[in-house]
Parts: C-alpha cells; sequence; structure tokens
C-alpha cells in the first residue's frame, strides 16, 4: 500500500489539482479563460518535456519542433473531422483517442524519416536541418488545399477537455521520467555527456538518437492534437519557427535535463503573459526582459537539472522489487547498455 | 529570355539583401560560436532608422527624393546608428554568457530578438503599423535585353558589392581582421598573443550590425514597407543562407545569400508558398551530401 502510494502520489496530485479547478469552477472564482490558460499550460508541458528528452537528455538540438505539433495537430484533425464526421456521443471518445494515436504516429514517423539521414549531422547543423524541417512541414501544409490550405482547419470537435489534458501530461511524464532512469535513458544521458565516449562504450548512437527523436515526436503530436481539439481551429501558421522557439525559452528557461524544470518553465511562461495583460502595449517587451534577465542571472535555468522528488527515482527504489511484474529490475542497476 | 534576366536582377537584389545579413551571422558565429537569433532584428532597426533619419532630413527633400550627399550621410548614420547597438547588445546579454553552454547564449538571443521586436513596438511614435520607406533615389528604368532595370536596383547591388568586398579586404588584409581570425581560431591563445578579445568581439558586432542596416535599406528600397516584425523571417532566411555556404566562412555566406535570392526569386515566380520553402529544401539537400555546407570544412572531432 505505502509503495502504491509512493508511486502514485504525483498522480493523486494532478487529481486533486483537476478537483479543486472544478470546485473553483463551479463556485464561479475560475472562468474559461483561466480554464483556456490552464490547457494551454497543460500542452505547453508536454510539449517541452518532449523536446527535453531530445534537447536536455540525449544533447541533441531540435529547434523545429512545431513541426511535430502541426503533423499531430492535422493528424487529429482529419481523423476526428474528415473521417469520422458527426459520430454519435458515445462514439466520440474512442474517435477521438484514434485521432490523437494517428497524429502521434504521423509526428513519430515523419521524425524517423527526417532522423535518419540528419541525426548524422552534428550541433548546430542539426539545428538548422529541424528547423528547416519545421518551416517545409508549414509550406506543404499550405499547398494542401483540402485540409484547408493557409486559411486553416475549422471546424474540429471540441473534444479534448481540462481533465483529457491533465490525464496526457501526467501519462508523458510518467512516462519520461521511468525512460530516463531505464537503460534506453541511461544511454541518452550517456550520449549527451560525450558521444564519442558512449560510442566507444558500445552504444548504438544513431539508433538511440532515433528513438529519443521519435518518442519526443510522438509525444508533442498527441500534444498537437489536443491543441487542435481546444481551438476547434488550426493553421499552418500557428506552428511557425516563432512557436518552436516559445518551446526552446520554457525549456532553456526551466532547466534543460530536469522534467520539473520543464514543468515550472512550461507552466510559468504560459501563465507570465497573461498576467502581464495589465501591460497592454509593453507586455510582450517586459516579457522579453524578464526572459533576458532570468537567463543572465541563472543561466541554467529556473531548476538547474535539478529534480523535485516527485520526478526522480531514487536508487533504492530502482533496486526494489517492482511494483507490477515479478521480475527484478536488476538490469536497471547493473547497467547492461 | 527578358523574363529570366528580369528574375535574375530581383535575385540578385534579394540575394544581396541576404548575403549583407548572412555576413554577420557568419561572422559572430565564426568568432564567438553562437547563433545570434537577434541578427534580424538589427536589419529592422537598420530600416527603421533610416525611415526616421531621412524624417529629420526632410527639408533636404528635391522632388520627392533627397540630393546623393543627404542620401550618403543618412546611409552612414543608420550604419554607425546599428552598429552601436548591435555592440550595446552584445555587451548588455551576450558578453556575461560567453563561457556558459552556446544554447544559454542562443535563448537569450531569442529574448533579445523578442525584445527588439516588441520595445519599438510599445513606443507610441513606432508602433506595430507598417510604415512606408521613403525613396532615396529617383528611380530611373533601363531596357537592358528587354528586361528592365531600374537604377535603385543597380545602386543597391552595387553598394551591397562594395560593402562585401571592403569587408573582405578588412578581414584578408588589415590588422584588425588578422586579430578576428586569431580570435575565431583560438580565443585563448589569441589572448596570450595580446589581442583584446572583447574589443575584436565587439567590433565584430558593429560591423555585423552596420551590414545589417545597409542590408535592410537595400530591402526597404527594394520592398518599400518597414515593420518591427519584417527582420525576424528575412533572418531565418539569412541564416539559412550562412549555413547553406557552410557557417563561419565569409565567402560562403556571400555565396550561399545569392544562392537562396535567385533561387526565391525564380520558385515564387511558379508559386510564393513554394518560394518560401525552396531556401529550406536546398539547405536540407545541401547538408546532406556536404554535412558543412558549401564552403564549409568539416571539423573532425578529436579525442
Amino acid at each position: 500500500m505505502k509503495k502504491l502510494l509512493k508511486t502514485f502520489y504525483p498522480a493523486l496530485l494532478v487529481v486533486a489539482l483537476y478537483i479543486a479547478v472544478t470546485l473553483l469552477r463551479s463556485v464561479g472564482i475560475l472562468n474559461g479563460y483561466y480554464i483556456q490558460v490552464m490547457m494551454f499550460a497543460g500542452i505547453n508541458i508536454m510539449m517541452t518535456a518532449s523536446l527535453n528528452l531530445v534537447n536536455g537528455f540525449t544533447g541533441q538540438f531540435c529547434i523545429g519542433h512545431a513541426g511535430f505539433m502541426s503533423l499531430g495537430a492535422y493528424g487529429a484533425a482529419i481523423v476526428t473531422t474528415m473521417l469520422f464526421k458527426n459520430v454519435p456521443a458515445f462514439a466520440q471518445i474512442p474517435v477521438f483517442l484514434l485521432g490523437l494515436f494517428v497524429g502521434g504516429c504521423v509526428a513519430a514517423l515523419i521524425g524517423a524519416l527526417i532522423g535518419l539521414p540528419s541525426l548524422k549531422l552534428k550541433g548546430d547543423y542539426l539545428a538548422i536541418v529541424t528547423l528547416a524541417f519545421g518551416e517545409i512541414v508549414r509550406a506543404i501544409l499550405r499547398l494542401i488545399q483540402p485540409i484547408g490550405g493557409a486559411r486553416g482547419m475549422i471546424g474540429i470537435p471540441n473534444y479534448a477537455n481540462l481533465a483529457w489534458i491533465l490525464f496526457f501530461m501526467t501519462l508523458t511524464l510518467y512516462l519520461l521520467r521511468n525512460l530516463i532512469y531505464s537503460p534506453y535513458g541511461r544511454a541518452f544521458i550517456a550520449i549527451r555527456d560525450n558521444e564519442i565516449a558512449a560510442d566507444a562504450m558500445g552504444i548504438d548512437t544513431t539508433r538511440y538518437k532515433i528513438t529519443s527523436f521519435c518518442i519526443a515526436a510522438f509525444i508533442a503530436g498527441v500534444a498537437g492534437g489536443l491543441y487542435a481539439h481546444v481551438l476547434a481551429f488550426i493553421q499552418p501558421d500557428s506552428f511557425s519557427f516563432t512557436k518552436s522557439s516559445d518551446f526552446l525559452v520554457y525549456l532553456y528557461a526551466g532547466g534543460s535535463g530536469s522534467l520539473t524544470g520543464s514543468i515550472l518553465g512550461a507552466a510559468l511562461l504560459t501563465v507570465l503573459p497573461e498576467i502581464l495583460r495589465f501591460l497592454t502595449d509593453w507586455r510582450l517587451a517586459v516579457y522579453a526582459a524578464i526572459l533576458v534577465i532570468v537567463m543572465l542571472y541563472r543561466s541554467e535555468g529556473l531548476c538547474g537539472g535539478k529534480e523535485l522528488p516527485f520526478m526522480r527515482i531514487s536508487r533504492a527504489a530502482l533496486y526494489e522489487k517492482p511494483l507490477f511484474g515479478g521480475r527484478k529490475k536488476d538490469s536497471a542497476v547493473s547497467g547492461k547498455q | 529570355m527578358a523574363t529570366i534576366l528580369q528574375y535574375l536582377v530581383y535575385g540578385l537584389q534579394l540575394g544581396s539583401v541576404y548575403a549583407l545579413l548572412a555576413l554577420g551571422y557568419t561572422m559572430v558565429y565564426g568568432i564567438v560560436g553562437m547563433i545570434n537569433f537577434a541578427h534580424g532584428d538589427f536589419l529592422m532597426i537598420g530600416a527603421m532608422g533610416t525611415y526616421f533619419i531621412a524624417k529629420l532630413f526632410e527639408g533636404q527633400r528635391i522632388d520627392g527624393t533627397y540630393p546623393m550627399l543627404i542620401v550618403g550621410v543618412i546611409i552612414l548614420i543608420a550604419m554607425l546608428g546599428t552598429g552601436g547597438i548591435a555592440v550595446g547588445t552584445e555587451a548588455i546579454a551576450y558578453r556575461p554568457l560567453r563561457n556558459k553552454p552556446r544554447m544559454i547564449a542562443l535563448i537569450t538571443a531569442v529574448g533579445v530578438s523578442m525584445f527588439l521586436e516588441n520595445f519599438p513596438r510599445a513606443l507610441p511614435f513606432i508602433g506595430p503599423n507598417p510604415r512606408s520607406f521613403p525613396t532615396l533615389f529617383t528611380p530611373t528604368s533601363f531596357l537592358v535585353l528587354g528586361a528592365s532595370i531600374t537604377s535603385t536596383q543597380i545602386i543597391m547591388i552595387l553598394l551591397a558589392a562594395i560593402t562585401m568586398a571592403a569587408l573582405y579586404f578588412v578581414v584578408n588584409r588589415t590588422k584588425i581582421g588578422g586579430q578576428m581570425r586569431a580570435v575565431s581560431m583560438d580565443k585563448d591563445a589569441a589572448s596570450l598573443m595580446g589581442i583584446n578579445v572583447n574589443r575584436v568581439i565587439s567590433i565584430t558586432f558593429f560591423i555585423g550590425g552596420a551590414l545589417a542596416a545597409v542590408s535592410g535599406i537595400c530591402y526597404a528600397s527594394a520592398y518599400p514597407q518597414v515593420d518591427v516584425y519584417m527582420g525576424s523571417w528575412l533572418g531565418n532566411m539569412s541564416f539559412v543562407a550562412a549555413v547553406l555556404g557552410g557557417i563561419g566562412d565569409i565567402r560562403g555566406a556571400m555565396l550561399g545569400g545569392f544562392i537562396l535570392g535567385i533561387a526565391q526569386i525564380f520558385a515564387t515566380a511558379i508559386n510564393s508558398t513554394f518560394g518560401y520553402a525552396v531556401g529550406f529544401i536546398i539547405l536540407i539537400i545541401i547538408l546532406l551530401v556536404k554535412p558543412a555546407g558549401i564552403m564549409g570544412k568539416l571539423v573532425v572531432e578529436k579525442v
């Protein structure tokens, strides 16, 4: 029982947050606008955490993450808006989930396609290829008329709500945390710390880099699907380089290499521009100034590579018998990879 | 034939804008090793500054254009001003982060870029609305082999060519150029040889800013509209041009800029969205064949 609680108390925190928000909403303290900001914060946390897997833990440099988001958004929207239009109420949730899954798969597939040749490039050259990828995706989406071209897609059903977003956000964070503490995760971190040494230790660096890229692309695709079903409207230009750089900013302001940092960075920096709304025209200038000052005085980001307890698996816990499945996770500590 | 020549001239004009801006990216990258995402905004500051300086010289206007001397003065002030802002940006935002991981400097550059776009936007006398750029030269058109070429186009392409030649001379033939090359090879060793690294970096940013201002004037003369966001996508395209040519290499930046400009104009003739994407497509193809760009040399990492 104690162990069960230990594993699931972060999820319980999210459930508590949801109940609190619902209560405050019914009392009338929170209105739809706050709920929408929270939904975007949840989506941004998913995007930032997945970007963290590539940039923060695998040490690659992807600056076109919004491209994967747009693929997921369009993939999901095509499923729910075009393939399964006007489904009865009981079928809405399966269609929605199918849409998100398809969106994630499209993003992961394209991620693998772009990753295969380009992950041979290093550092800044990889960065520029991912930027180019994001812009090419945007240009192609603008050219396809059946999905609205540059005008975008309208009339996407409003399936996503705060509960779904919190659910997928929690799932993402669990998945990423467990991944990072798995043999895969250690391989990623080894590549980040020293690629040549990792290669010499027998890690197939290209394979792990592509794996990391694909997982991140999948999560970004799902987040994009959620985004499409919150806004009910998507257009290629919402996923421009500006959007990608937003996620980079959340990631590095929160602290790369720390999932807690991604949560904090994405949540705070999504809310901050909304808080600054009273500044009207000066809002974005002040936001940018705050960002530069944070980077100058706390360059390692708010969390600086550290994790709060619930985003960390202690060494002792790795030796323990796992909660599900009888096999002891000794491969997780003996460093098989 | 005439159409092709016409597009070629447009391509050269756009290419000179990209080349001048790409030079700034490539020099900063070569010397400091960071991607300065705010560089495109220096172009905006140059063009915006020229607009306001030209307003100051309103009284000197004859028949809607300015005398040659005044134009020279306007361009010179814009170059000095933008160079100064670039030096200030480096001193405030980038210098404290020089020994930190490069991503940190890059994110700061994204923040600086947001600031440089949104601060003027919030200023009451600039604001978000586009303004029409004054005509600095009286355009006279010539017919060459059936293509119509204006004097503005010729002057702008010449101005870009002269600036680039001057830069090439400065970097390869002068003392400060030698210092720049030394710093780009090894900052610490250069410092031990008595080179003031901070000064060299400041001068690099100054030159980059001044070139961005010329590039902004070229762009705004061709497409006479200035607004606070004009720098961001031009900056991205020029960054692509710099990488295409091999980032860190001055000849590569010029070559990349012209390739990109010409390709973009020809592709836009087919479809405007394709025109936007063609630069990125060329980039990916070239990087897959030559992973360090056209002129770049691949550095093998030693253990």
